[in-house]
């Protein structure tokens, strides 16, 4: 428990504290808003919709925001100093070694995937998926107001990312990793020399299939095994799209867009499916999957 | 109280203030259209646009942490060299030495801390009232640009105190530019394509096979002068944006429901 409180109150780590309970609330907050909406015949939003003047009536707002936000501020920076560690010394590498806050979801990732994704190509499709919602989001409803019922697709799964695979995997990846980037539950002591018991086997290896030859050069059937698993979920796009394609649905969705959509839906859903892999069997002592593919030049 | 009548008749007074203080529609009208920083606003916004339940102001106090940190980064720049002799001393020195130094340095660090949360919540209101949906697809576009850049400022930042917490936390998150796929030299085939740890994107980025005094100059440049400039750019751009395409977003009117 003492851990845990170390941590928390540690200046650096206050940002953690405040967007776990902001997000709580502004989640319950926006929730309640959009069930009220959606039992309404009309958003509140859209019986608000009569001209006020910006002065006072919009001034005002920012002004006492901005007081409001100063005062916080002042006072947070008066009673709370900014951390100086000890001068930098390349010598003394810290156990463990954390990025700052915000990219804490991203290094947890790295317990699941090799740097070039989690480092890499994760981040970027993050961005980019980001960048697409807008444009791969052709449901005309719910623009300008809190609703649940006009968008609950959009809604659930921008949540989900949002919440669990973000703030969930910041909060864990800084409260719950210790030294060499262990698990400790927030009442355990967090020990330096702490090992794991269990050791990673690739997925192939659980089926009976090793992955390297005896000479240590590649198993082309674990090769195979793995190239079928995942080019083959990534399959299930143009899969689902010969199936669906007549419907109204794919239709105004048109090909290029379905395509982008399944593509990065897909991939957070294989982020997922992998931290499962990784955690679920550590939860029941069996040995947690490293890679579901190993070729040559890149391991997933 | 005479005197005071005869100067807001003044040539002087009228040259700065033009038009009075009296509350009419025009003069409110005024007060936004004639002043440089207000008149970023409309005159008149539908009233579910003042209430901060709408827009938990999240994206006003973004640019408020924006400008507080300008205005007090400029101000530890005054004290700060950016070469690993100094750095460290120099925050020493501000943190012990220097009148009102640490309040100076606290509200830049905790202001940073903030408004990457601030932007993260700003985007969470703007997904969950649709307000991405056309005519704003491109305003969010900046948006993420702006997220990005936020958490790139925040980031080069961290390095400049030069202590244990900065270098360490810059090397764990640099380190995964020696995976980028072919510009890596640990990346999927970048090997393949020549990328030695002397000459591949993260060696571009640190200035050198490690975080070393050169990153911290490239550090401190991209931090100071760069990225603030960049993201103002943008901001202005998302500003703009925002009146562009009628407002802040809102369900059109009652007459579609
Ligand atoms: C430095 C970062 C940013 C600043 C200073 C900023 C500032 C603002 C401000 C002041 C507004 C007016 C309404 C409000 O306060 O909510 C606004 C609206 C908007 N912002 Fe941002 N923003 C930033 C980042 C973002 C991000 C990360 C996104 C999304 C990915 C985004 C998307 C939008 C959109 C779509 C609107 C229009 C919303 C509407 O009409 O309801 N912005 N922004």
């Amino acid at each position: 428990m003492q851990q845990i409180l170390q941590i928390i109150t540690k200046p650096d780590n206050i940002p953690i504290v405040l967007l776990l309970v902001s997000v709580i609330f502004f989640s319950w907050f926006a929730w309640t808003k959009g069930r009220k909406n959606d039992a309404q015949e009309v958003p509140d939003e859209a019986t608000m919709d009569d001209k006020v003047q910006v002065w006072p009536y919009l001034v005002r707002v920012e002004f006492l925001a901005t007081i409001a936000v100063m005062a916080v501020l002042v006072l947070w920076s008066v009673f709370l100093d900014a951390p100086l560690e000890e001068p930098a010394n390349r010598a003394l590498t810290p156990n463990p070694s954390k990025a700052p806050w915000y990219f804490l979801g991203l290094q947890e990732l790295l317990v699941y995937f090799d740097p070039w994704i989690a480092g890499v190509v994760l981040p970027t499709l993050i961005i980019v998926g980001l960048m697409a919602i807008p444009y791969i989001d052709i449901n005309e409803k719910g623009n300008g107001y809190y609703t649940f019922r006009h968008r609950k697709f959009a809604i659930l799964t921008f949540s989900f990312g949002f919440l669990i695979l973000w703030v969930a995997l910041i909060v864990l990846g800084t409260f719950m990793r210790g030294p060499g980037w262990n698990f400790f539950w927030p009442w355990e002591k967090w020990d330096p020399h702490y090992v794991a018991v269990l050791t990673n086997v690739d997925l192939s290896e659980m089926f009976g299939i090793p992955t390297r030859l005896p000479d240590n050069s590649i198993n082309p059937a674990s090769f195979m095994f793995g190239a079928v698993l995942v080019l083959g979920y990534y399959t299930i796009g143009p899969a689902y799209w010969i199936w669906k394609r007549n419907t109204d649905l794919m239709k105004k969705l048109g090909l290029v867009r379905y395509a982008i959509i399944s593509f990065l839906l897909l991939s957070m859903g294989g982020v997922v499916i992998k931290i499962i892999l990784r955690l679920v069997p550590t939860a029941f002592g069996i040995n947690p999957v490293k890679y579901v593919w190993v070729t040559p030049w890149f391991n997933i | 109280m005479a005197l005071m009548e005869k100067f807001k008749k003044s040539e002087f007074y009228k040259s700065i203030f033009r038009h009075s203080y009296q509350d009419t529609q025009r003069n409110r009208a005024l007060q936004i259209v004639d002043n440089v920083f207000l008149h970023l606003h409309p005159v008149r916004v539908p009233r579910h646009a003042t209430n901060i339940g709408f827009t938990w102001g999240m994206g006003g106090i973004t640019f408020l942490l924006f400008l507080v940190l300008t205005i007090t980064g400029v101000i530890l720049m005054f004290y700060y060299r950016p070469t690993a002799q100094f750095a460290y001393e120099d925050m020493k020195y501000l943190m012990n030495d220097v009148p009102f130094g640490p309040l100076m340095r606290n509200m830049h660090r905790w202001a940073a801390h903030a408004m990457v949360l601030t932007v993260m919540l700003h985007m969470f209101r703007v997904f969950l009232t649709g307000s991405y949906k056309p005519p704003r697809q491109f305003n969010w576009m900046v948006g993420v640009i702006l997220l990005v850049l936020t958490l790139l400022l925040s980031f080069s930042g961290y390095l400049l105190p030069w202590d244990q917490l900065a270098i360490w936390a810059v090397t764990v998150g640099t380190n995964m530019a020696r995976a980028t796929p072919l510009l890596g030299h640990e990346g999927p085939f970048g090997p393949e394509l020549g990328m030695r740890i002397n000459n591949d994107v993260r060696f571009v980025l640190l200035g050198g096979t490690e975080v070393g005094p050169p990153t911290l100059l490239r550090f401190y440049v991209g931090h100071c002068i760069f990225l603030p400039l960049i993201a103002a750019i943008f901001m202005a751009v998302h500003f703009w944006r925002v009146r562009k395409d009628g407002g802040i977003s809102g369900p059109e009117s009652r007459k579609n429901f």
